[in-house]
Parts: C-alpha cells; sequence; structure tokens
C-alpha cells in the first residue's frame, strides 16, 4: 500500500492560482478606477456651491450669469414626482409579481405578463416620456405637470420592481406556504401576512433600486414636466423642475456660476440616491428578527 | 371531539401518475395510527389527501371518499380551507414562520383565521405550549424568534402552532426524523398525552416508535416497480409486530425486505 499524499499543490498550480489571484485584483481595480473618479468629481466641484442658499432658494429671478439661486424647486419636484410614481408603480409592480408567483403557476397569462414586463425593461426613456406626451398631453389635452412625470417614471419602474419582487417571493420556501395551508389559513391570508413578510427584506431593497433608478432621468421629464426656474408646490399644475433637468439646465450654461451650480445639483442628486439605499438597509436591518 | 375518519377507493395522482391506489382504511377516534411502510410507497401522499393539502401541489389530484364522521370531505361544497382547521398537520421537516416570534408562532393559526382577543391568546400560548412539553423552556423568551430554537424545540413548536387552532385529527408526517432521541422521546410522549383528545396519524420510518405509541399500524407498500403504492393491511399494532397477516409485512418489519 503506498503512502497517501497529503502535500500541498504542485508549483504549477501555485504559480496559477497567484496568476489567477493578480488578474483578479487589477480587475477589480479597473472597475473602481471610474467610480472613484466620478465620485471625487462630482464632490470636488459640487461643495463649491454646497450651502444653505442653494437648498433654500429657487432660480426664480436669477439669470444664468448671477451668482447665487439654488434648487430648492428642483429638489421639491423630484421628490414629488418620483414619489407619485412609486405610489403608481410599487403596488402594481409587487401585486403583479404576487400574482405571477402565487396565482399564475406558469399559465398562460403568466407567460404573457411575463412576457411584456421583459419587453417593458428594454423600453427606452424617453419613448416613456413620449408615450405619456403623446397620450396624456396630446390626446386628453392635459398641461405639462409633474404628475405626467410620475407616470413615465413608473413604466419605468414597474418591470424592475416586478422582476425584483417575483426573484424574492420565489425565494420564499414552499414549506411556509403548506404549513400556513395545513393551519386552515385561506391563500389570501397566507401571502399577506407569511409569504411578504418573508420576502419583504429582499422586496424592499429591489423597490429602492427601481427607486434610485428612475430618480435619475432626464429625458422623459423633459418631455413631460418641462422645466421652470420657480417653486411649484403642485404636482398636478404646470411645469416643475427636478434635479436631472437642473443639472442638464445649469450645465450647459457658459458660466461658471452655472455650472457650479450643476455640479451642487448632481451631488445632491447623489446623496439622495445614497440616503435610499441606507433606507433600504436599515428598513432591512430592522426588519429581521433578533437572532439568539 | 375526536372524530372518525373513513377512507374508501381513493386514489391520488400527481399529473398523469398515479402515486397510491385504491385505499380503504378506517382510523379510530381517540387512538393513534401508524404508516409504515418503504420509502416512495406513498404515505405521505396518501396522509395530504386527508386533509386536503395534496391538492395544493399543482396538477395534483384526488379520487375516492374520505368520510369525517359522515361528511364526505371531497364532497361537493365543502371547503379545503375548513378541513385544514379540522384536521392539523406536522411536517417532516420543522418549518416555523421565519419572521415571527415564538408567541406568534403558536398564535399564527387563530390570529390569521381573525381571533385576536390578547387575554385569550395568553392563555391559548401557554396551554399549547405547555400541550407540546415546550412551555419550560421557551417561557421566557416568547418574544424571541420561532427560527431560533433548536431543531427539536421548534418541531415542538410546531405540534403547538398545530394543536393552539384545536383542531380534531392531527396529523404528523415523520415528525421525529430529524430530532436527537431526547426530543422523539419528549414528542412520543406528547403523542400519548394528545391521544386523549385528537384523533392521531404518525408516519413514521421507525418501527420501534410504531410500536411504542400507535394503537394501530397499517403497512403501505409499492405495488410493483414503477407502480402506485397501496396499503398491504392495517390491524392492531400488536399483531402487526407479533403476527402480520401478510407475508410482505412481516418480511419489512423483520428487515427482510428487499
Ligand atoms: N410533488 C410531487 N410530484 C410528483 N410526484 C411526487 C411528488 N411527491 C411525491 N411524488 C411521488 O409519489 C410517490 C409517493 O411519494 P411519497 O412522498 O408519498 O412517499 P413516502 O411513502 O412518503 O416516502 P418517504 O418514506 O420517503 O417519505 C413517489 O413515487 C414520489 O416520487
Ligand atoms: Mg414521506
Amino acid at each position: 500500500m503506498s503512502a497517501i499524499d497529503l502535500s500541498g499543490p504542485s508549483a504549477a498550480r501555485k504559480i496559477k492560482d497567484k496568476v489567477a489571484l493578480v488578474l483578479v485584483c487589477v480587475a477589480f481595480a479597473l472597475a473602481l478606477i471610474p467610480l472613484v473618479t466620478v465620485l471625487w468629481t462630482v464632490v470636488k466641484n459640487g461643495l463649491k456651491r454646497f450651502d444653505v442658499e442653494f437648498f433654500t432658494h429657487s432660480m426664480n429671478a436669477i439669470g444664468g450669469r448671477d451668482a447665487g439661486g439654488g434648487a430648492y424647486h428642483a429638489i421639491i419636484g423630484t421628490i414629488e414626482q418620483v414619489g407619485l410614481a412609486s405610489v403608481i408603480a410599487i403596488p402594481i409592480g409587487v401585486l403583479t409579481a404576487v400574482y405571477l408567483v402565487e396565482y399564475g403557476g406558469g399559465g398562460r397569462l403568466a407567460r404573457v405578463v411575463t412576457f411584456f414586463v421583459d419587453v417593458m425593461t428594454g423600453v427606452p426613456s424617453i419613448v416613456a416620456g413620449l408615450f405619456i406626451f403623446a397620450f396624456w398631453l396630446k390626446l386628453l389635452g392635459f398641461e405639462y405637470m409633474g404628475f405626467a412625470g410620475s407616470m413615465s417614471l413608473s413604466i419605468l419602474m414597474m418591470p424592475t420592481v416586478v422582476r425584483a419582487a417575483e426573484e424574492m417571493l420565489k425565494l420564499v420556501p414552499n414549506d411556509l406556504r403548506e404549513a400556513s395551508f395545513a393551519l386552515g389559513v385561506p391563500r389570501w391570508r397566507t401571502i399577506c401576512f407569511v409569504v411578504l413578510p418573508t420576502a419583504f427584506t429582499g422586496i424592499i431593497t429591489g423597490v429602492m433600486l427601481a427607486v434610485a433608478r428612475v430618480m435619475g432621468e432626464t429625458a422623459p421629464l423633459l418631455v413631460t414636466v418641462f422645466v421652470t426656474t420657480a417653486i411649484n408646490n403642485d404636482p398636478f399644475k404646470g411645469p416643475q423642475m427636478s434635479l436631472p433637468l437642473f443639472i442638464w439646465d445649469q450645465a450647459q450654461l457658459p458660466q461658471q456660476v452655472a455650472i457650479d451650480r450643476a455640479w451642487t445639483g448632481a451631488l445632491t442628486l447623489i446623496l439622495f440616491i445614497m440616503l435610499l439605499n441606507l433606507a433600504a438597509r436599515l428598513i432591512a436591518r430592522l426588519r429581521k428578527p433578533v437572532s439568539r | 371531539m375526536a372524530k372518525r375518519i373513513e377512507v374508501s377507493g381513493l386514489n391520488a395522482y400527481y399529473g398523469k401518475t398515479r402515486a397510491i391506489e385504491d385505499i380503504s382504511m378506517t382510523i379510530e377516534p381517540r387512538s393513534v395510527t401508524a404508516f409504515i411502510g418503504p420509502s416512495g410507497c406513498g404515505k405521505s401522499t396518501f396522509l395530504r389527501t386527508l386533509n386536503r393539502m395534496h391538492e395544493v401541489i399543482p396538477s395534483a389530484r384526488v379520487e375516492g371518499k374520505v368520510l369525517l364522521d359522515e361528511v364526505d370531505l371531497y364532497g361537493a361544497g365543502v371547503d379545503p380551507v375548513a378541513v385544514r382547521r379540522v384536521i392539523g398537520m406536522v411536517f417532516q421537516r420543522p418549518n416555523p414562520f421565519p419572521t415571527m416570534s415564538i408567541y406568534e408562532n403558536v398564535v399564527a393559526g387563530l390570529k390569521l383565521n381573525g381571533v385576536r382577543r390578547k387575554g385569550q391568546l395568553d392563555e391559548i400560548v401557554e396551554k399549547s405550549l405547555r400541550g407540546a412539553n415546550l412551555w419550560n423552556e421557551v417561557k421566557d423568551r416568547l418574544g424571541r424568534p420561532g427560527a431560533g430554537l433548536s431543531g427539536g424545540q421548534q418541531q415542538r413548536l410546531c405540534i403547538a402552532r398545530a394543536i393552539a387552532v384545536e383542531p380534531q385529527v392531527l396529523l404528523m408526517d415523520e415528525p421525529c426524523s430529524a430530532l436527537d432521541p431526547i426530543s422523539t422521546l419528549a414528542i412520543e410522549d406528547l403523542i400519548a398525552n394528545l391521544k386523549d383528545q385528537y384523533t392521531i396519524v404518525i408516519v413514521t420510518h421507525n418501527m420501534q416508535q410504531a410500536a411504542r405509541v400507535s394503537d394501530r399500524t397499517a403497512f403501505f407498500n409499492l405495488a410493483g416497480p414503477g407502480k402506485p403504492g397501496r396499503m398491504v393491511e392495517i390491524d392492531e399494532t400488536n399483531k402487526i409486530f407479533t403476527n402480520p397477516g401478510e407475508k410482505a409485512t412481516e418480511d419489512y418489519i423483520t428487515g427482510r425486505f428487499g
């Protein structure tokens, strides 16, 4: 009987291992370069106007070459438009996912819905905007308003929400549904009180990503909400501003003061998205039952 | 309160394949009936037809009659949800609800069906956990997550959850298969206690367990390779283990089984 070989990997394999490790690290560094550069540039340039006035004033009566002014009107607009878009898209998206996973059972309707969700994922954002423009503004004759922008954003959000919620619902073990059924709990209560709470953390994360994604959309808002320099708190009446459009509007002006405003707008937008992600994590943390 | 179950001519299918064939038997009230038999012979399938859990699986269906004190569970107008309230079930793998505390797990069946009076719930929690031999271990941490208990404790939690809705029949599918001997003994004691109030059916691969806890034993077997499972015989446990009527039963319990 020969002795059992307990020696480690051969020299050739050790070299291969090292090479692979170096390649992975280089790839990581390469991926990090654009990320860090973008963040660094935005922070560096954005801090110049990161002041109280920026967050309390609009651009009303402030010309492109004047200093001062702020993005208050754009922040209000973004919060209202994205908020309304979420109110539309999240319930529809989550309920669609519930249908697909809990009721559809791979039937014809479920397959059709899945197909259209896939198609919607690929819709370019400008097309979503133009659709609302044609339907809401031209056909029904409404004026520019924040709500029109919300509708176009919700078209963009919906497929992401459906996909994320669907994946999370599929992860809920069937055992739990059966346990609930076996207690004589009807299906809809099982879904509301067992399945959805179990998938909640994952769904929240997916939803937040969807919200963050549409927060930076510019094109659909341009054709549905338009731009303004004044504060408009009513998303159902008249043009509103939004952060992406504020950035776009200021960045195309030649004056340095305007470009500085644009940078600060960009920084604000990034902070918003970071806050959303933090909030998602916090909610997820709070929901997780304490381990023993 | 405990009820007699009479099964006649029962077939269960998964899609087109028949999993169990023409089963008829009577399950006596206030007694423990054990199902034994080789793996894949349809014990779980049969058990799940008794509280209409079989049809939860897509494309699964059942033919035949299951009478619960004269009422056909598969009759027209019978609500499967109502059936499951009367006939509870404990699964092979413990499956407490992960988002709920121990307390919430026990009252889940009641709460999800609309009972919400706090005082009443507290009482039921204590009673059910005592009934499941778990009260002393968890009474100081009812607010902790149910998933944080040990496997054996989780299984007893699932039993407490099942008896909290006060079913008349309790079906248990290999409830001890993942448990250590001490937890197993705790659950066997529990079964002996529960028998006064409930009709109990237990599937087990453990012959000693069947012999210890059950009053009657049914032996299931495959009709042949690729054929559906069927019930070979059912009789007093004593008789099955000492003097079975069929050769196949004797071969199986003495271990002379292919
Ligand atoms: N969900 C399912 N879909 C299709 N066939 C199934 C399904 N569940 C079980 N079967 C089949 O039905 C037959 C009986 O299975 P069942 O689980 O009832 O056996 P069992 O006696 O409980 O076995 P074990 O002792 O291993 O638990 C098997 O042939 C199995 O492959
Ligand atoms: Mg089984």
